[in-house]
C-alpha cells in the first residue's frame, strides 16, 4: 500500500461538515464519502452536487445537512455550475471585489448524472482547465429513482431496467471508464477511491485540492439497497471490490499512472466472492462468474502494466 | 470612453454596453444571429479592455448552469443566445428564476425550428414566457444599448434579484448598424452600483442553495417567487427612471404614439413598433384615427398601464411574431384579451401574426394590415388570428 | 430552529428557497429508524476511532469514560460500527429488548 500521510483515524480531521439528521439509507457508504471528501477539503470549500441520492438525503427545505457552502441548480450540470463559481470568484478576486482565498471548488454527482447525462457538461469543463475537484459517487446505478441501470452499472448486475431474466444478464454492457476519458482529457489529476480505504482516500482528495487545475476523483461507493446486501457489510464490499482488482486503487498524475494499493497475495481474493453474496448478482452462473474474472483480470493487468511504465 | 455618438452595428454596441458595466463573467456559446456580440466580447477580453472571465462553453445548457454558478458567488454575468440555444438551455433558464440569480442575457429573438430558421420572430422568447425572468423588448440601437444597463439595475436590485432578458431582433436589429449615443464611464458608474448580494456561495458565511420542495413547502416557494416577480414592478420603473434623469432617455412598460385621442391603435413588440409609428404617421395624413401602443415591458406584465392606453378605444390590432399551436390565438393577443377580459370600454381585438422567420413587413403591409385589421374588427371578425402573407 | 416544512408561510422563506441556517438537518432525528442499537463493551474498546470513522451518520462521539459510542438520537442502527470495530467490543442488540 502506499504511504498515506494519515494512517490512523485519531490524525483524521475532527470537525465534521456534513451534519447529522440528514435521510440516506443505513449504511450508506456514499454518504460516508461525501463525510471524508469534506472533512478533506476542509471549510473553504464550494460544492455544486447533482440531483440525485447525495442531494435528496441532504437537503428537504428547509432543512440541510451542509456546512459548505452549496448549491444544488440541476441533474446533469454540477460541473458547468462549479465553472462558473470558480471563474465568477477568480474574476472578482482579481478585480479586486472579495479579498483573495484559496477556495475549492468542488462539482458532485453520481454516476448516472456524470456518465451518462452530464458526460458532455463534465467534458466542458475538463478541457476548459478550472481549478476544481470533480468527485463522481459511483453506487453504479440510478439509485435515487429505483435502482436504473447507468453507464457505470457493471456486466450482469441486474436493475431495474437491465433486469436479469431468461433472455437476459441483466446489464449487457461492460462499465464505462470515466478515469480513463478524464485521462483523456490531458489534465493533471484523475484517481479512483473507496471509502473502506479511507486514507487512501483522504489523501487523493487533499492531492486533488493541491493541484492546479481540473482533477477527477471517482468513488466506488457500495449502497446495501440498490445492491442487495447488509447495511452493516457496506465497508466489507469496498474492501472486496478492491481485493478481488474489480475497483483497483490508482491515481493518474499529469498522464502517470500509480497504483496505490496492490492486494497482498494473502488479499487478493476471486472475483466470486466479491459477486456472491449481492442480490444484484445472484442469478449469474459460474460460467458468466469466469468470464468476469477474466475481463477483471485483464483490465488489472493493463493498470499494473500502466502503473510500471511511469 | 467618454459620452459619443456613433453609427454601430447594434451586437457591437451591446457588447460595449457590457463592457462598461464592468462584467465580471461571460458564458458565450455561439449561435447565429447572436455571434458578433460574443465574438466582439472575447475580442474585448482578449485585449484586455474588459477584466471578466470569458467562459466558452460547449453548449447553451451549460452557458446557463455557468451563469448559475457565476451568480451565486456573486459575479456580475451576462449571456447572449437565441431559438434552439435558449431551447436547449430552457431548463436551467427556469432554474435560474426561480434560485433568483441576478443576470443579464441579450436574447435575439429568433424562430424555433422545425424547419430550421436563423431569422427573427419571437417564437423563442414565448416559449419561456412562464419562467419568471424580466422580459424587456427593444426597438433600436440606443433602446438595446441603454437598457443592457438597465436591466442590469433591475436584475441586481437587492429588491429584485431576478434575471432579466433585453430581447431583441435577430438580423434586425443584432445585424443593423445603427446611430447610438454612448454615455461615459463615469455616468455608467454613477448609474450602476457594485453587485452585493445578502446570500451568496462563500466559505465566510455559508448557505445551502436549491434544496429540494416537498409538496408542504413547494406552494409557497413558488408564491414567494410571483411575489418576487410582481414586486420587481416599482424598482424596474426605477431603474429606468434614475437612467431617464441621468440620459434624457426615459424608457416605460406601456410606450404609445398618438394613442390619446385615436380611435382605434396597432399593438407591437419589439423592432415592429419603430415601423408602426411611420405607418401610423402616414395614415393619419389619410383621415385615419389611428395610435400605436408599443409593449416595452413583456414580463411582469404591465396590466395598469396597458389597460390606461386601450380602454376606451374602439378596436385593437395585435401583430404577433409566433403561433401559438392549436391555441386561442397569437401569445401577445391572447394576453392582451385577458386583460382586457370584463373591463369597461374594452376594445374589440383582431390578431395579426406576420413576419415569421423575418419575412419583411413592409409599410405598405403594415398600412394594408392596420385597414384590414380595422374592417375586420368593424365586422366582428375577431376569431383566432390571421397568418398575414400566407401563401395558399 | 428551523419551523416544521408545513407551517411555514411564503413569506418567511428566504429568497430562491435559500437555507441560511447551516446544518439544521440535526432538527430531524433518524434515530426512530432504526430497529437495533450498538452497544458497546467500554473496558474492551481501545479507542481506535474505526467505528467514528467509519459511521455515515457521523453520530459516534468520544464518551466521557473515554470510549467512543453512538448518539442514539441519531444512530440508524446500520452495524457498520460493530461489523468494523477490530476488537469486536461493539454488539448489535435489536430494540425489542
Amino acid at each position: 500500500m502506499a504511504k498515506t500521510s494519515v494512517s490512523s483515524p485519531k490524525n483524521v480531521e475532527r470537525a465534521e461538515y456534513f451534519a447529522s439528521g440528514h435521510r440516506a439509507c443505513q449504511g450508506c457508504a456514499e454518504v460516508l464519502a461525501v463525510r471524508l471528501v469534506l472533512k478533506a477539503l476542509g471549510k473553504d470549500t464550494i460544492v455544486a452536487m447533482a440531483t440525485g441520492c447525495m442531494e435528496i438525503i441532504s437537503s428537504p427545505l428547509p432543512l440541510t445537512s451542509w456546512k459548505v457552502p452549496w448549491i444544488h441548480n440541476a441533474f446533469e450540470n454540477p460541473s458547468a455550475v462549479i465553472s462558473g463559481c470558480e471563474a465568477g470568484m477568480k474574476a472578482m478576486m482579481r478585480k479586486g471585489k472579495l479579498p483573495q482565498k484559496k477556495i475549492n471548488f468542488v462539482g458532485m454527482g453520481g454516476d448516472g448524472a456524470t456518465a451518462d447525462i452530464g458526460m458532455g457538461q463534465l467534458s466542458g469543463a475538463l478541457e476548459r482547465g478550472h481549478d476544481m475537484i470533480y468527485v463522481c459517487y459511483d453506487n453504479e446505478a440510478y439509485m435515487n429513482t429505483g435502482i436504473q441501470r447507468s453507464s457505470c452499472t457493471p456486466y450482469g448486475a441486474s436493475t431495474t431496467t437491465s433486469p436479469a431474466g431468461k433472455k437476459s444478464i441483466g446489464q449487457q454492457t461492460q462499465k464505462k471508464n470515466m478515469v480513463q476519458i478524464a485521462v483523456a482529457h490531458n489534465i493533471p489529476y484523475a484517481a479512483t477511491a473507496c471509502p473502506s480505504f479511507p486514507f487512501d482516500l483522504l489523501d487523493k482528495v487533499k492531492r486533488a485540492s493541491e493541484i492546479e487545475g481540473p482533477a477527477y476523483i471517482h468513488i466506488l461507493s457500495v449502497c446495501p439497497t440498490g445492491w442487495r446486501i447488509q447495511p452493516a457489510d457496506a465497508i466489507k464490499y469496498g474492501r472486496l471490490a478492491v481485493n478481488s482488482c474489480v475497483f483497483p486503487l490508482y491515481e493518474v498524475i499529469n498522464g502517470k499512472y500509480r497504483i496505490t494499493y496492490k492486494p497482498s497475495e494473502k488479499k487478493l481474493i476471486p472475483v466470486s466472492e466479491y459477486l456472491n453474496g449481492q442480490g444484484r448478482f445472484r442469478h449469474l452462473t459460474d460460467k458468466e462468474i469466469e468470464q468476469i474474472q477474466a475481463k477483471v483480470s485483464h483490465d488489472y493487468e493493463r493498470i499494473l502494466k500502466l502503473s510500471e511504465e511511469g | 470612453m467618454g459620452k459619443v455618438r456613433k453609427g454601430v452595428e447594434v451586437s457591437i454596441a451591446i457588447a460595449d454596453a457590457v463592457t462598461q458595466a464592468n462584467v465580471d463573467l461571460i458564458a458565450a456559446y455561439p449561435i447565429t444571429p447572436q455571434t458578433h456580440i460574443v465574438e466582439h466580447l472575447a475580442e474585448i477580453v482578449a485585449n484586455g479592455e474588459l477584466d471578466a472571465e470569458f467562459i466558452p462553453v460547449e453548449s447553451e445548457h451549460s452557458a446557463m448552469s455557468v451563469c448559475c454558478g457565476s451568480s451565486a458567488v456573486g459575479a456580475r454575468t451576462f449571456t447572449s443566445t437565441s431559438s434552439q440555444g435558449l431551447a436547449l438551455m430552457s431548463e436551467i433558464f427556469f432554474i435560474a428564476a426561480a434560485m433568483r440569480l441576478p443576470m443579464v442575457m441579450a436574447l435575439a429573438n429568433r424562430s424555433l425550428s422545425s424547419p430550421l430558421s436563423i431569422w427573427n420572430d419571437h417564437s423563442d422568447v414565448m416559449m419561456v414566457r412562464d419562467a419568471g425572468w424580466i422580459h424587456i423588448f427593444v426597438e433600436n440601437g440606443q433602446e438595446t444599448y441603454d437598457n443592457i444597463f438597465c436591466a442590469f439595475r433591475m436584475s441586481e436590485d437587492p429588491d429584485v434579484l431576478l434575471p432579466v432578458a433585453v430581447n431583441l431582433d435577430g438580423f434586425i436589429l443584432t445585424h443593423m448598424i445603427e446611430p447610438v449615443e454612448y454615455e461615459d464611464d463615469e455616468l455608467i458608474r454613477q448609474y450602476l452600483p457594485e453587485f452585493k448580494m445578502k446570500n451568496t456561495l462563500h466559505p465566510d458565511n455559508p448557505v445551502s442553495m436549491g434544496c429540494f420542495g416537498m409538496p408542504e413547502i413547494y406552494t409557497e416557494t413558488q408564491m414567494n417567487r410571483e411575489a418576487g416577480v410582481r414586486g420587481s414592478y416599482p424598482y424596474i420603473l426605477k431603474a429606468w427612471g434614475e437612467w431617464g434623469k441621468l440620459t434624457g432617455r426615459n424608457y416605460k412598460p406601456i410606450e404609445t404614439y398618438r394613442a390619446e385621442d385615436a380611435e382605434y391603435c396597432i399593438v407591437t413588440m419589439g423592432s415592429y413598433g419603430g415601423a408602426a409609428i411611420e405607418v401610423v404617421d402616414t395614415l393619419r395624413d389619410e383621415g385615419e384615427k389611428v395610435g400605436a401602443i408599443k409593449i416595452r415591458l413583456w414580463r411582469p406584465f404591465p396590466l395598469d398601464e396597458f389597460r390606461k392606453a386601450a380602454l376606451g378605444k374602439k378596436y385593437l390590432i395585435v401583430i404577433d411574431r409566433a403561433i401559438s399551436f392549436g391555441g386561442p390565438g397569437g401569445p401577445v393577443a391572447s394576453e392582451l384579451r385577458s386583460a382586457l377580459y370584463k373591463k369597461d370600454g374594452a376594445p374589440t381585438m383582431v390578431n395579426y401574426v406576420a413576419g415569421l422567420a423575418g419575412r419583411d413587413v413592409s409599410p405598405e403591409d403594415f398600412r394594408k394590415i392596420i385597414l384590414e385589421g380595422r374592417k375586420k374588427a368593424q365586422s366582428g371578425d375577431t376569431e383566432g388570428f390571421t397568418l398575414y402573407g400566407l401563401r395558399g | 430552529m428551523a419551523k416544521p416544512m408545513d407551517q411555514i408561510t411564503w413569506q418567511e422563506l428566504e429568497v430562491g428557497g435559500v437555507v441560511i441556517e447551516i446544518g439544521n438537518s440535526v432538527q430531524y432525528e433518524t434515530g426512530s429508524w432504526r430497529s437495533e442499537r450498538p452497544v458497546v463493551e467500554k473496558e474492551k474498546c481501545i479507542k481506535c476511532m474505526f467505528c467514528w470513522l467509519y459511521c455515515p451518520e457521523a453520530c459516534i462521539h468520544e464518551a466521557e469514560e473515554g470510549h467512543f459510542e453512538a448518539d442514539l438520537t441519531y444512530c440508524k442502527g446500520c452495524g457498520i460500527c460493530a461489523a468494523e470495530c477490530p476488537v469486536k467490543c461493539i454488539t448489535m442488540i435489536s430494540e425489542e429488548k
